[in-house]
C-alpha cells in the first residue's frame, strides 16, 4: 500500500490537548445532556411572546401545529413551481408526494428564473454564473476535454435526430409517390 | 446591499437585492465582515435539497456587526461584533432548554425534522443567509455571541458551524480513550474532526478520502494517518484488516449526499435523486466499524429516504448518532480552546474571495480545484 509509508503513527499524548475532554460518561443519549421528557417540562408548550406577524403566504408543514414564531419571508411560492410547492405541502414529511413534487417545483422554478431574466431584458452570463473561469484557469485540459465531448455528443444526438426526420420524411414522400399507383 | 443569488444547480450570481428588515422584536441586522462556503452548501448548490427557490441567497457561517436591533433584544447592542451561529434558535422552546439548538421547534415552519438554519432552503425555514453584505438574524438574544477582543475574524468565523461540526461529529463518537477513529471526508469538517477525535483521547486517528492535496492536508492539519481509498482498494476491508478483523471503534461520517465511491450510490443518489445523496460514506462507516461501535453522523443528506445496511447497524449492535450541530452550546468550550492554542480555526482557510467572486468560489469549492479546502467571502462592506 502506497501511503503507508507516509503514515507514520504519532504518540497521542504529544499532541497538544489529547484527552482534554475525555468523557468516560459520554453516553448514547449524548448530546442531549440535558435530557427530559415533556412531563418533566413544566413549560414544554410554550412559545416565545412574541410571533412574527403572518403577512405574507407561508408553507407550513402538516407535521407543525403552528406556523414558527419566526420564519424566512424570501422568494415566496409563486408562478407553476409555487402551484406544485402549495400542493406537496399538504402531505406528511413521511410521504413521497411531498419531497419529490419539490425536487420537481425546484427545476421548473429554475426554468421560471430563467423566463424571468429574459423578460426583464437580461441575458443571463451563463459562463461566469456557472464560475467556468475557475474551470479555464485550474483545471483548462480536463474542462475542455468535457465540453468537447458534451458539444460532440450533442452535435450527433442533433444529427441523428435531424436524420431520422428526414428519413422519415423521404419515407413518407416515397409512400405518397408509391400510393398515386 | 450585493448579495449572492441561486439560479438553478451550479448556477449562482452576486446581485444587488433589498436590504433585510427586521420583522420581529428580537431580531437584528448584521453587516456581514466574513461568510464562508460551506460543504452542505454544495448539496444546495447541485440541487440536492428540495424546497430550494431561485433567488435565496446562501451562506450559514457568517460573522458580521450589528448596524440595527430589534425593541426586545438586549444581550446585544448596535456595534458588537459577533459569531452568529448557523442554526437559529428561540432558547425557549421543549428542545432550546435541553440545549439541543440544532433542533429548535420555533425556528422553521416548513419541515418538523429541522430547526432554521441561515440561508439553507426553505426545508430548512426560508430565511436568507450571510453570503451578502447584511443578513436578518432572528432571536438575537439568543444566538449571537460577541467576539472576544483578541479573537481574529478568521477564527471567529470558523466557529460558526466548521469547528463546532468536526467538534460534535468526534463528541457523538463517543470516543473513549485509546480508541481507533476512523473519519470518512477529508472536507474541512472531517479533518476538524480527526483533530478534535484526539481532544476526547483518540488512540489513532484514521481520514479516508480521495483527494491527494486533502489527505496530505490532514496529516498535517490533524496529525492523523491519511488514506486514498482509490489506492487502498476496498475502504471496509482497509479499515477492517489494519485493525485486527475487529473494525473501529468509532467511525464518523463527514461526507454526506455528494460522496464518490459507489457507482450505484452515485448514480442513483447524485445524478437521478432517487435517494437523498449518495449515501457511499454511511454505507462504509455502518461496515466498517466494530461490532458494538458508534457511527456519528455530521455529513448533511436530504429529507428523502437512503440506502443504507441497516441490517447490519442491527445485527452488529450499532450505536448511531447524529445530529445538527448545537453551536450555541459548543462555543464557549471551542473559544477557551481558540484562545488556549489548542485549536487553529483559521488554519482551514486556503482561499479569500470577494463576494463578487461568489460564482467562482462555488465552483472552485465544488470541484476541488487549486488544492481549496475552504474559502472565505469578503462582502464590500466588509472594509468599512
Amino acid at each position: 500500500m502506497k501511503d503507508t509509508a507516509i503514515n507514520t503513527p504519532i504518540d497521542p499524548k504529544t499532541i497538544n490537548g489529547w484527552g482534554i475532554d475525555a468523557d468516560p460518561k459520554n453516553d448514547p443519549t449524548y448530546p442531549m445532556r440535558k435530557r427530559m421528557n415533556a412531563e418533566e417540562d413544566p413549560n414544554s408548550k410554550s412559545r416565545p411572546n412574541n410571533l412574527q406577524p403572518v403577512n405574507e403566504e407561508v408553507l407550513k408543514s402538516v407535521e407543525r401545529q403552528h406556523v414558527s414564531a419566526v420564519f424566512g419571508t424570501p422568494e415566496l411560492p409563486a408562478g407553476l413551481s409555487g402551484m406544485i410547492r402549495r400542493q406537496a405541502y399538504k402531505y406528511p414529511e413521511n410521504q413521497y408526494k411531498r419531497w419529490l413534487p419539490l425536487v420537481l417545483a425546484d427545476r421548473v422554478d429554475m426554468v421560471e428564473g430563467l423566463v424571468s431574466d429574459l423578460s426583464h431584458g437580461k441575458l443571463p452570463n451563463i459562463w461566469a454564473e456557472k464560475g467556468y473561469d475557475m474551470e479555464w484557469k485550474h483545471n483548462r485540459t480536463a474542462f475542455v476535454t468535457k465540453m468537447a465531448t458534451i458539444g460532440a455528443v450533442t452535435a450527433g444526438l442533433i444529427v441523428w435526430l435531424s436524420s431520422g426526420k428526414k428519413k422519415k420524411k423521404s419515407k413518407t414522400k416515397a409512400k405518397d409517390y408509391l400510393s398515386r399507383f | 446591499m450585493l448579495a449572492m443569488e441561486y439560479r438553478g444547480p451550479k448556477r449562482v450570481r452576486a446581485v444587488q437585492k433589498p436590504m433585510p428588515e427586521i420583522k420581529h422584536p428580537q431580531d437584528a441586522i448584521v453587516r456581514v465582515l466574513r461568510a464562508c462556503i460551506c460543504g452542505s452548501d454544495l448539496h444546495l448548490y447541485n440541487g440536492n435539497i428540495p424546497d430550494t427557490r431561485v433567488g435565496s441567497t446562501f451562506g450559514h457561517e457568517f460573522v458580521g456587526e450589528i448596524v440595527d436591533i430589534g425593541s426586545e433584544v438586549t444581550n446585544v447592542k448596535v456595534g458588537d461584533r459577533v459569531i452568529v451561529p448557523f442554526n437559529i434558535a428561540c432558547g425557549e422552546c421543549h428542545f432550546c432548554k435541553q440545549e439541543m439548538f440544532g433542533n429548535c421547534q420555533e425556528s422553521n415552519s416548513e419541515s418538523g425534522a429541522v430547526g432554521g438554519i441561515y440561508g439553507y432552503s426553505h426545508t430548512a425555514g426560508g430565511f436568507n443567509g450571510g453570503q451578502a453584505e447584511y443578513a436578518r438574524v432572528p432571536y438575537a438574544n439568543v444566538g449571537p455571541v460577541i467576539i472576544p477582543a483578541d479573537m481574529d475574524l478568521d477564527d471567529a468565523v470558523m466557529l460558526t458551524d466548521v469547528i463546532p461540526t468536526g467538534y460534535q461529529g468526534a463528541e457523538m463518537a463517543g470516543i473513549q480513550k485509546g480508541d481507533t477513529v476512523v473519519v470518512f471526508g477529508a472536507g474541512p469538517i472531517g479533518i476538524v474532526a480527526a483533530r478534535c477525535a484526539w481532544l476526547f483521547g483518540a488512540g489513532r486517528v484514521i481520514i479516508i478520502d480521495k483527494q491527494e492535496y486533502r489527505l496530505d492536508f490532514a496529516r498535517n492539519y490533524a496529525y492523523c494517518e491519511a488514506y486514498n481509498f482509490e489506492e487502498i482498494g476496498d475502504p471496509v476491508m482497509f479499515i477492517k484488516k489494519i485493525t485486527d478483523f475487529m473494525g473501529a471503534d468509532c467511525v464518523i461520517d463527514a461526507v454526506g449526499a455528494e460522496a464518490e465511491g459507489n457507482t450505484l450510490q452515485t448514480i442513483t443518489g447524485r445524478k437521478l435523486l432517487l435517494q437523498a445523496g449518495s449515501a457511499t460514506a454511511l454505507h462504509w462507516a455502518i461496515n466498517a466499524v466494530k461490532k458494538g461501535g458508534v457511527v456519528s453522523i455530521v455529513g448533511v443528506y436530504g429529507p428523502t429516504d437512503n440506502l443504507i445496511p441497516i441490517g447490519n447497524a442491527m445485527n452488529k449492535g450499532l450505536t448511531i448518532r447524529g445530529n445538527q450541530t448545537s453551536v450555541k452550546r459548543l462555543l464557549p468550550r471551542l473559544i477557551e480552546h481558540v484562545q488556549n492554542g489548542v485549536l487553529d480555526p483559521k488554519g482551514l482557510i486556503t482561499h479569500r474571495m470577494p463576494l463578487e467572486e461568489v460564482a467562482d468560489g462555488y465552483r472552485m469549492f465544488s470541484n476541488k480545484l487549486d488544492n481549496c479546502i475552504k474559502t472565505v467571502l469578503m462582502p464590500p462592506t466588509a472594509n468599512q
